[in-house]
């Protein structure tokens, strides 16, 4: 508890180009801590999907990693539109990403399925109208 | 197979991350969603791609791959560059089309890892 360590980011909803930055720096911190390889694989893949989720649903948010003994920690918060049907956008391949995204290479609906599937725990906690705050745990089982 | 052997097979420009054409390579991938880069890729270390925007650098490192090839001739910004050098990314461009670019590493040994990849 003493070594806990956090980082925040601010992500930015309005710049596509930069989306992933945090995740970009989260990735290097983790290394430079020495991290296992295959632990800083999964929270990166899991925090940019999370992260380009942000920008292109919810017009960007805040971003907070916490690394403490057991686990890491990524709290990802916007308030966007919120997300109506959970189970539903949990499927793999539902999207509701405009074309325009899709050109940008994302938009297939593996965000949300993958990010579960590189975590240990992802709860979300969304309401329509007000946003979306989602959780996400890696356990470090040392 | 060596990134320079890469860079031969497909007639290609090196356009940063020369000192890195002698790593090695066991695999690579070919896609122009991110969104399946980020969901079915294992441990390909190349990417070929037609798609030329900085989330492609983002994503090939956060899948940790040492290699990108555009093709079509697709030019990357400097801005773009810049991140890849920073990740130290070999990034190259061939005039070639996706399909023929993956035909030829694909003969030339290079292999996809295919079964790997869907199967977790
Ligand atoms: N932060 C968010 N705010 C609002 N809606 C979201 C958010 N994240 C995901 N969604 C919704 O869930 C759907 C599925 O997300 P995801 O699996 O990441 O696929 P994709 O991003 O490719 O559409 C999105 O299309 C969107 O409708
Ligand atoms: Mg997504």
């Amino acid at each position: 508890m003493s070594n806990n360590l956090n980082f925040h980011f601010n992500v930015d909803g309005e710049n596509f180009s930069s989306a992933g930055e945090a995740s970009v720096v989260v990735k290097k911190k983790l290394r430079q801590l020495g991290f296992p390889p295959d632990i800083i694989r999964r929270v990166s893949i899991a925090m940019y999907e999370g992260e380009i989720n942000m920008v292109i649903h919810a017009n960007g948010g805040d971003a907070d990693v916490t690394v403490d003994d057991d686990y890491i920690t990524i709290v990802l918060k916007d308030t966007g539109p919120g997300i109506p049907d959970v189970s539903l956008a949990m499927q793999e391949g539902y999207s509701t990403a405009r074309e325009s995204i899709r050109a940008l290479g994302f938009g297939a609906g593996m965000g949300l399925p993958n990010m579960k599937k590189y975590t240990d725990s992802m709860e979300i906690d969304t309401t329509v109208g007000v946003g979306t705050t989602i959780t996400m745990k890696i356990a470090l089982n040392k | 197979m060596k990134i320079c052997e890469i860079k031969d097979l497909l007639g290609a420009e090196v356009l940063c991350g020369e000192e890195l054409l002698e790593h090695d390579v066991a695999s690579a991938c070919c896609s122009d969603m991110m969104s399946d880069v980020l969901a079915y890729v294992k441990d390909q270390g190349v990417l070929v791609t037609g798609l030329v925007n900085p989330q492609v650098i983002r994503t090939a490192n956060m899948m940790d791959m040492v290699c990108i090839v555009f093709v079509r001739n697709k030019e990357p910004s400097e801005a773009m560059l810049d991140l890849a050098r920073d990740f130290g990314l070999v990034v190259m461009r061939s005039s070639l089309r996706a399909f023929e670019a993956c035909g030829r590493l694909y003969e030339g040994g290079l292999g996809g890892k295919a079964g790997d990849a869907h199967v977790e």
